[in-house]
């Protein structure tokens, strides 16, 4: 085997690939082969590294430079600068904000500094395609340790030992789930992994899954020993693409080493794996929704009791955990539960990963220990907030969650203390709003989704989610009094005590929260009829003012809706009755005479 | 059993068992709407979908639906505190903001289940009516007609068409607020695999699954002074229509209904009862034929033979069993048996041409509708029945006629196609076409006249039944299914050779046979109702004095006078019929 003095890692994940990344490994590769460095230097595509914000990123070992937002282009310089004469290039290292220094090794940047990798800890270190880099990484060594040294039983204590919970939303404890699911006597049993990520703007399943798919298949395993499943079931998104070829060729190369398949590792147990494929819907990452789905039937959750744990797929018992949570179970049996539950708060152990994104400098995967503040995510490793605007709140937990103002900003986030602030950890999104944010708005969208994605099988969800999201409208075009926002509130709290699932119990969240914190925004739109962050357009109006127009026309001449008149070098008007609020007027003023209100 | 705590009560229920049935133990009667449970015929919905039936359990969360919760130890349970209440309120609020409130022209007024709720409810507003309410595509068939803005997404019907009857027509589609249920792409029913048996209007709590109305064309039929207007009755009318006028389930109204029909002007009122015995006759012959020719030793023979009476199973198999046309019995329905002999043997009788006959027939069912619409049941464009209505529709014609049904006196029907046998009262109940072909049969085989004419071990209600008779040396194997999922269990066992094989095999698609066919008075979802239909057809059978169908003496004359023999040309002509392959989805 050649001897490689250097790692060329490029990451290969959906955000940077869109980038030309694949483009920048090719560039790559012909350069290192023009210059004669094929057998010395190897270039791998990577999972994602997180910092999106930034990316492309190609990172070099063993030194850890970590070049950002690099493009095809920059191959030759990088190859015959860095690699040949080992000299940085220091125009595509990362440039501190603050320090405005270069920054070589990603562990000073602040991104990093605070981060605590372990679902995400292979993603950027090894090439996902090759099971020898994850063998050699310590994977499927969690496995041997299950198989070899502890009774099925001992697996399922010591997950519940580690105090880890669902990260796929509820945050039901892991250990449980699987004990309950052993508990059930069957002749066949399930593993189930959810990988139908489907909140918006969440991508830590598919940057897993992408980056580490071997992870998934040692835990899918582990849980498959103890509660005692041969059989494991991959439900994955089919907007999926390279997660789900990636998968597919660990499974493959997972059988051909005999880490997959009867006997593994010579053992008794027998384990193998199935990928279903999802077909874009929301609410099949509801569990009960999942199995109707992979049993070909129409994605609809059903009554619980029975749960999986009793009656699941196929009416067998079954285990379903999401991907970020069987990320987690290699390394509490590699490095103990005890460690693992010496991170984070005292309910909630281990890290989370959010995809941060919305007004914040650094939009990217971010995975912090449980405990970590909102302000530390948010100006810490997010940098803070864009354009140097004011931070107005967060929204976690998805559509299912609701929004965290100012005051939260201090609180350590765990489970609890999210839903004690009204919202919820659900899969991890976490999108940062600024003052020109309407939060009737925020609420609009969220609730369109839900509504979009609702099922349709029950009423509360069906038919009452569809009213709330009138009644917002109604709200932002003005036409609603406080009455309704009486009613949107009474409402919202019958669809969460009513609605048969997950889905349409958490709908009304973002409604409630947004109507809990922003309550005079809320007013401001029913009684003055005005929306303070300017985002409601039939609330807005631009007004010329009188003294500063100079009466040069330009703005009649760009109006598309002939609003404008007026006088050659007298004040112009705009009749607002005809005005399409299109913006043209505001932006061809030369005098700054033209204004929103 | 499982202690619980109802309302301040305590009760005591077997494990397994919801809260609703404990709640009914104790005379507490939670609302429901789309919960359906005929537990004894297998029909069960519990999507627990509608929330209506919402109550508070101590320490849940949320509220948890009545009906498909199941009881546990210690339970807590309160049915009807103030945020209970508020949150059924706001439930059916929702459900009819999004419902046309067309009731005062609605098919399905005052059998609606959820215009009931509305007036239990006290319902004097609604606060959250919406503006765009969906919209879809009126869907009419020969037999159904579909209207997707009343659906409320119970999805009995759907239970009914995929679980019970296993057709696979209709399935819920879309997503959120635009979710209804409707065959695969929107495809009108007609173009389905639907067979028509009706359930899923049978169970429908709105009137978004109705029968196609024919009832004016009725009206018509008799006001027109060149036509001469016949009707015909199927067994399965008489024990049910008297719940349509408030008597109990099971009374038999066979003399008011006949009375009814003369008073709103029929020329002729006669029983389908006649053309069961005359299918009895013929279909016996086959079965007998097919026998010993068995025996015989001649291995062409196919058997079991199955029954044809019911077209929503003729459609069933045309659709499921293509590769089967052969093994059915040829013999037409008794309805179109009826036909037949009306347009031809009738008419020659009259001296009138058969385009002066309209044939009306009064059935339980919707696929009759279907099946008098069929192309081969019509001579140069004239179907042999004309116009076939529900029970229902006959119960609405009767009111609309200003007839005081209860104070009718009680009529006969008119010769010759009016008379009939216990033997084909039995139609209209899971297992009496069997028994009554077995009654003419056996007798048939051993030359000698039955001891006893009651074959119970062929009654009952159990999805599939078997029995074994002697006759002689034979011992006939005879099987029964109704609803078709239980036909298609039975036929796929055959199949697997995991059964011993039949002579015979009677199937109806409805749960217990034609009385709970689709045209039949709502049932509510209530058992007691079919199982009394059931009894008072057996009790029907029971008064009449003659109980075998090859003793009717009109049929005798009609062979006599006209048909020949049972399987002679003339019978195979007019009483006999072929199946065709229907597509599988």
């Amino acid at each position: 085997m050649a001897n490689v003095r250097m790692h060329v890692l490029v990451c290969g994940g959906t955000g940077c690939t869109s980038s030309r990344s694949l483009e920048i490994v090719d560039a790559l590769r012909a350069e290192i082969k023009a210059q004669g460095l094929a057998e010395e230097v190897k270039v791998v595509i990577a999972g994602c590294f997180g910092f999106c914000e930034k990316g492309p990123i190609v990172k070099i070992s063993p030194d850890n430079t970590f070049y950002v937002q690099v493009t095809p282009e920059d191959a030759k310089e990088i190859v015959a600068e860095h690699i040949v004469k080992g000299r940085k290039v220091s125009r595509l290292l990362y440039v501190d904000p603050k320090t405005t220094e270069h920054i070589s090794d990603s562990k000073h940047m602040d991104f990093y500094k605070k981060q605590l990798r372990i679902a995400l800890r292979n993603c950027g270190f090894l090439d996902p395609e090759n099971i020898g880099e994850y063998i050699a990484r310590d994977g499927y060594m969690a496995l041997g340790k299950a198989l070899f040294e502890m009774t099925p039983k001992e697996v399922v204590d010591e997950v519940k030992k580690s105090g880890l919970r669902g990260r796929g939303g509820g945050g039901f404890p892991t250990g449980l789930k699987w004990e309950i699911a052993a508990s059930y006597k069957a002749d066949q049993k399930y593993v189930i992994c959810n990988a139908d990520e489907g909140d918006p703007g969440a991508f830590m399943d598919r940057s897993v899954l992408e980056g580490d798919p071997h992870s998934i298949i040692e835990a899918m395993a582990i849980c498959g020993y103890a509660i005692g499943a041969s059989k494991g079931v991959v439900y994955i998104r089919a907007e999926y693409p390279l997660a789900v070829e990636r998968l597919q060729k660990a499974i493959v190369a997972a059988r051909e080493t005999g880490l997959l398949g009867n006997n593994i590792l010579g053992s008794d147990f027998s384990f193998d794996i199935d990928m279903y494929y999802g077909a874009g819907a929301f609410v099949c990452g509801e569990e009960t929704a999942l199995i109707r789905s992979l049993q070909s039937e129409r994605g609809e959750p059903t009554s619980k009791p029975p749960f999986p744990a009793e009656s699941g797929f196929w009416g067998k018992p079954s285990n379903v955990n999401n991907v970020e949570t069987f990320a987690n179970i290699p390394v509490i049996f590699l490095k103990g539960a005890e460690w693992f539950a010496s991170i984070g708060t005292a309910k909630s152990k281990g890290t989370k990963v959010f995809a941060l994104a919305g007004k914040v400098n650094n939009v990217g995967l971010v995975e912090v220990p449980m405990g970590t503040t909102l302000r530390e995510v948010i100006f810490d490793i997010g940098g803070g907030i864009r354009n140097g605007k004011k931070f107005k709140a967060a929204q976690t937990g998805g559509p299912s969650g609701g929004c965290l103002t100012e005051k939260f900003l201090d609180t350590p986030i765990d489970y609890d203390n999210l839903i004690a602030a009204g919202s919820m950890m659900g899969s991890g999104g976490m999108i940062v709003l600024d003052e020109d944010d309407c939060m009737v708005n925020v609420a609009k969208f969220y609730l369109g989704f839900t509504v979009e994605e609702s099922c349709g099988k029950c009423t509360p969800c069906r038919v009452g989610n569809k009213r709330m999201l009138e009644m917002l409208e109604k709200i932002s075009e003005g036409k609603a009094t406080e009455k309704d926002l009486g009613r949107l509130r009474e409402l919202a709290s019958i669809i969460k005590d009513t609605s048969l699932c997950g889905l349409g119990q958490t709908a009304p969240n973002p409604v409630l929260s947004t109507l809990d914190n922003f309550y005079d925004e809320y007013l401001a739109h029913v009684r003055d009829k005005r929306c303070p962050a300017g985002k409601c357009k039939s609330l807005m109006q631009y007004v010329i003012d009188p003294a500063k127009c100079k009466g040069c026309t330009m703005c009649a001449k760009v109006c598309p809706a002939g609003a404008i008149s007026g006088k050659v070098k007298e004040p112009h008007v705009i009749n607002q009755d005809k005005c399409v609020k299109c913006g043209a007027c505001f932006a061809t003023c030369k005098f700054g005479a033209i204004s929103k209100r | 059993m499982i202690n619980l705590n109802i309302d301040g009560k305590y009760v005591k229920v077997p494990k397994g068992a919801t809260i609703l049935d404990a709640a009914k133990q104790l005379g507490i009667e939670i609302p429901t709407l789309c919960h359906l449970d005929l537990h004894d015929l297998g029909v069960v919905n519990k999507a627990a979908s509608c929330r209506i039936c919402v109550v508070e359990v101590k320490g849940r969360r949320n509220l948890a639906p009545a009906c498909a919760t199941p009881v546990t130890e210690g339970m807590e349970v309160h049915t009807n505190t103030m945020r209970v209440l508020n949150a059924r309120k706001t439930v059916l609020e929702l459900l009819l903001s999004d419902h046309p409130k067309d009731c005062l022209t609605c098919a399905k007024s005052g059998q609606c289940d959820l215009q009931d709720l509305a007036e239990r409810f006290c319902l004097r507003e609604n606060r959250y009516e919406g503006g765009a309410q969906s919209t879809y595509k009126k869907d009419v068939s020969p037999a159904i007609a579909r209207d997707m803005d009343k659906c409320i997404m119970c999805r009995r019907c759907e239970t009914m068409c995929n679980d019970v009857q296993t057709v696979g027509a209709l399935s819920g589609v879309n997503r959120g607020f635009n979710a209804v249920v409707a065959p695969a792409f929107d495809m009108p029913l007609e173009e389905s695999v639907c067979t028509f048996c009706g359930q899923c209007v049978a169970v429908c709590p709105t009137g978004a699954l109705v029968e196609r109305d024919y009832s004016w064309q009725v009206i018509e039929a008799i006001a027109d002074p060149d036509k001469v207007v016949v009707v015909q009755t199927a067994p399965a009318v008489r024990a049910a229509l008297g719940e349509c006028f408030g008597m109990e389930p099971g009374t038999l109204v066979t003399g008011k209904m006949a009375s009814a029909l003369r008073q709103m002007g029929f020329n002729y009122v006669f029983d389908t009862d006649f053309a069961a015995d005359l299918t009895i006759m013929e279909e016996g012959a086959e079965l007998l034929d097919r026998i010993t020719r068995f025996l015989s030793g001649d291995k062409s023979v196919r058997l079991p033979i199955l029954t044809s009476c019911c077209p929503a199973w003729v459609k069933f198999f045309e659709h499921q069993y293509p590769d089967l046309l052969d093994v059915p019995s040829t013999a037409k329905s008794p309805q179109q048996m009826f036909g037949a002999i009306a347009k031809n043997y009738l008419a020659e009788k009259l001296g009138i041409p058969r385009e002066k006959l309209v044939v009306v027939s009064v059935m339980p069912c919707l696929a009759k509708k279907y099946e008098c619409a069929r192309p081969e049941f019509a001579v140069n464009g004239n179907p042999d029945v004309d116009i076939s209505i529900t029970t229902r529709e006959l119960a609405h014609l009767i009111k609309r006629a200003n007839i005081d049904f209860m104070s009718l006196p009680e009529g006969d029907f008119d010769s010759p196609l009016g008379e009939s046998t216990g033997a084909a009262v039995i139609f209209g109940t899971t297992g009496g076409v069997i028994e009554a072909a077995t009654r003419t049969a056996v007798e048939w085989l051993t030359g000698k006249p039955l001891d006893d004419v009651n074959f119970t071990a062929l009654r009952g209600l159990e999805g599939c039944r078997e029995a074994k008779l002697k006759v002689g040396d034979l011992e006939l194997h005879i099987g029964i299914a109704h609803e078709l999922g239980n036909a298609r269990k039975l036929l796929d066992s055959i199949r697997a050779g995991t059964v011993e094989p039949f002579h015979a095999i009677e199937i109806m698609a409805c749960p217990g046979g034609c009385i709970g066919g689709g045209g039949q008075p709502y049932h509510h979802g209530e058992m007691e109702i079919i199982r009394k239909r059931a009894q008072a057809i057996y009790r029907e059978d029971e008064g009449k004095t003659r109980r075998k169908s090859h003793e009717n003496p009109d049929i005798i004359k009609l062979y006599e006078e006209y048909l020949g023999k049972p399987l002679g040309e003339k019978s195979h002509h007019l009483l006999h019929t072929h199946y065709f392959k229907r597509h599988k989805i």
